[in-house]
């Protein structure tokens, strides 16, 4: 005989009755419905449980683990180092720049690595690049979440230019493997400094263009306005990060507080959500505050890309990479937050365990408690200014 | 019209059959012209081009289009109620083309010259719910249920917005019959309804403020009844999945969006009869006549498609509670407040 297995759950059901005109009485309670992994605002193979009250959200759960690829098992198998990169890439695939080099970063700080200038810049080119990247595909979704479907196009296009760059440099449009512990697989192309510099300018009033048809539009402002809002002590219990912990108005930027690479030489303000059409921490103040830090993106890589040093980049590549017995952890600021890399050595040529802090995963943590209560179309809005990666969240 | 047909055929059901099918001669191209008119308006607005392979620029794209939905397996899911399931895409397309039969195309064409056209077109269009609801409950899917809902709630109170601004328009034509509408604005575009109509200059400039707000209300609402953005909650495809057509596929799937884009030149046709003089020219008597009418009738109700299709590709989706405020608390006291000044400016 089979024995039969209830699961616990979490949500609480609220079953009532009412009395009908003919005297019986009905039963009536919340609904419960799957929002994913196959939906088409859950930014990929999220599942949320959601309980809903006719259109008011009562408890949301967020199930994970639909692409979950053993990144850190896999990393301890390897042959070397070098190697986990490529799983790094495919970590947060739309920013994949920023997590190479938070993983290059924690091996040559084990290993005590000094990279060359020229290195250190052009890592922050492309590291801007791609957060420039990776916040258009945020805010062109967000306003495919919202009905817009016209900005995410504009959005894709100007994505596409950087994509180019990318291409040009490493030949991947995607995935690049090009930041190496202790330095670059390629150098920078001829003409990649004007081409940079051509996509700066052209850039700039794209986002201008933008906020006219988007963010500032009357709807969308009353779509987002006052909508999931995240008080700042909640995100700080929640350990949020990145623009979601910034829109709340915690000015916390890991590129200023804790700085690598070259983030001090260069003027660049960090963004914080003011509240300017509602409250400080909703959903308008988390799209907002990726739209500025493009704009800061653009000012860094500027100033960079005016100052780049000349040298070799493979300088300081080490011929084998044996860190000694010892452990780190090294805290870097990707597109969508903090995301940090833990790496136990034990002296061999593989990580005898790396453990990865995705910021996607720990701030997607805090949705339940700021989506109780809102309406559906709201949790929508909620999930999208959040910003996750499936890729990340699962690793 | 029947007239000439029951002069050639003689007094057969033939006659009725042909002057039924009429509309359709129209519907079914203009359908293929939209599809393609909203793919290319909406490429052009997001920096691409759209259909380019399928004939010169694509524009036999939706013929494929077609050919390829009438191949498709027509799958009902195991668990829906199978007769309301079928029933539901032609009873939402009944109702839009119900609605053709009361609309003037030319002074020479008219499905049903009735007294009560307006009100029929009000009380047929309504029975598109119906089929929503049905195929949103037929489903046996939450998501389309949850849209059916949204789409009954928004279809019923946007009726309200919708038939008000249609009695601003008739209280000055003082007719319920579309070509009788539109007879009263012949004589060029300073007759149309929306510039006060053929009255005396003084009426006319006092009517002016309160038939403009009533036409753009009027056509703010009939994007409302057709589930367009910013109105589309039923079929929200971020929220929604697609709302309550999200269970079917195939020929069914097209007979909802031939429905839809009939909708969507329904509401044109009406806000074009109404308050923009319909199949008048708007220069006087010149390029008038039957032929002139017809073309002047589509070209006003295609500027008014294309209108929808821009709106669609601009703007974001309210919410529902959003929506609902829209209808009760902005537009109907604005009509209300029409509908008094109109009424007191005309007896006056």
């Amino acid at each position: 005989m089979i024995e039969t297995r209830t699961l616990p759950t979490r949500y609480v059901t609220h079953p009532g009755e009412i009395k009908t005109s003919s005297g019986k009485t009905l039963r009536t309670d919340e609904m419960i419905i799957n929002m994913g992994p196959q939906h088409p605002s859950t930014h990929g193979v999220l599942r949320l449980e959601v309980v809903l009250d006719g259109e008011i959200v009562v408890d949301v759960i967020p199930h994970i683990g639909y692409l979950h690829r053993c990144f850190e098992k896999h990393a301890e198998h390897m042959t070397n180092y070098q190697q986990v990169i490529p799983y790094c890439d495919r970590m947060d695939y739309l920013a994949s720049m920023n997590n190479d080099w938070g993983y290059a970063l924690a091996v040559e700080r084990l290993m005590k690595i000094e990279v060359p200038p020229r290195v250190e810049y052009i890592r922050v080119i492309m590291a801007e690049l791609q957060r420039i990247a990776s916040h258009l595909i945020a805010i062109g979704t967000y306003g495919i979440d919202m009905g817009a479907f016209t900005p995410f196009l504009w959005c894709f296009r100007d994505r596409e230019r950087i994509l180019d760059l990318f291409e040009m440099t490493c030949g991947a449009r995607l995935l690049y493997n090009y930041i190496w512990v202790g330095g670059l697989s390629h150098d920078l192309p001829p003409g990649f400094v004007e081409k940079a510099k051509d996509f700066c300018a052209y850039f700039k009033p794209n986002i201008k263009e933008l906020n006219d048809v988007l963010s500032y539009n009357e709807i969308f402002v009353k779509r987002t306005a006052n909508v999931g809002v995240l008080p700042a002590d909640v995100a700080i219990n929640y350990a949020c990060s990145g623009p979601t912990l910034r829109a709340s108005g915690v000015n916390f930027d890991l590129r200023r507080d804790e700085p690598y690479g070259v983030y001090d030489k260069f003027e660049w303000d960090v963004i914080v959500g003011k509240g300017e059409m509602g409250t400080v921490g909703d959903c308008w103040d988390r799209y907002m505050v990726r739209v500025w830090e493009m704009e800061q993106s653009v000012r860094i890589i500027e100033q960079a890309l005016a100052q780049l040093p000349e040298g070799n980049v493979q300088a300081a590549i080490p011929k084998r990479i044996r860190p000694d017995a010892g452990e780190i952890y090294v805290r870097t600021e990707s597109p969508r937050g903090e995301l940090g890399f833990y790496i136990v050595s034990d002296g061999s040529g593989t990580p005898y365990r790396i453990k990865a802090r995705s910021p996607a995963f720990v701030n997607l943590s805090v949705l339940p408690e700021i989506s109780r209560g809102c309406m559906l179309a709201d949790l929508v809005a909620i999930v999208g200014s959040i910003d996750i990666v499936l890729g990340e969240v699962d690793r | 019209m029947y007239e000439l047909l029951q002069q050639l055929l003689g007094d057969s059901i033939l006659v009725y059959v042909i002057g039924a099918a009429l509309p359709l001669l129209f519907i079914l191209p203009y359908a293929l012209v939209t599809v393609l008119l909203e793919m290319k308006v909406s490429a052009h607005m997001q920096d691409r081009v759209a259909y380019m392979y399928t004939g010169w620029h694509g524009v036999l794209q939706p013929v494929a289009d077609i050919v390829k939905l009438l191949q498709k397996e027509d799958t009902i899911p195991g668990v829906a109620d199978k007769t309301l399931f079928r029933l539901a895409p032609y009873l939402v397309f009944m109702g839009s083309y119900a609605g053709f039969a009361a609309i003037p195309f030319s002074s020479a064409y008219i499905g049903s010259d009735i007294d009560l056209g307006v009100f029929y077109i009000v009380a047929i269009t309504s029975l598109a719910v119906i089929g929503i609801l049905m195929a949103g409950w037929a489903s046996n899917n939450k998501w389309s249920l949850f849209g059916a809902m949204r789409s009954a709630a928004q279809i019923v109170s946007y009726e309200i917005p919708t038939a008000l601004s249609i009695l601003v328009a008739v209280m000055i034509t003082g007719s319920l019959n579309l070509q009788d509408v539109t007879h009263f604005q012949d004589g060029g575009f300073w007759n149309w309804v929306v510039f006060g109509g053929p009255l005396p200059l003084t009426q006319k400039l006092l009517l002016l403020p309160f038939t403009l707000v009533s036409f753009f209300i009027l056509f703010i609402a009939g994007i409302a009844e057709v589930n367009r953005t910013p109105f589309d909650l039923p079929e929200a495809e971020s929220e929604l999945v697609q709302g309550y057509n999200t269970e079917y596929s195939g020929m069914k799937f097209a007979i909802f969006y031939l429905a839809e884009y009939a909708n969507v030149f329904l509401v044109s046709a009406i806000v074009v009869s109404l308050y923009l003089g319909g199949w008048t020219s708007p220069f006087g008597e010149f390029m008038s006549g039957p032929i002139w009418g017809f073309f002047w009738f589509v070209a006003k109700g295609m500027f008014f498609v294309f209108m929808q299709i821009w709106i669609r590709w601009t703007l974001p989706r309210l919410r529902v509670d959003q929506l609902m405020y829209t209808s009760w608390k902005v537009l109907t006291p604005f009509l209300f407040v029409c509908i008094f000044a109109v009424g007191f400016i005309l007896v006056v």
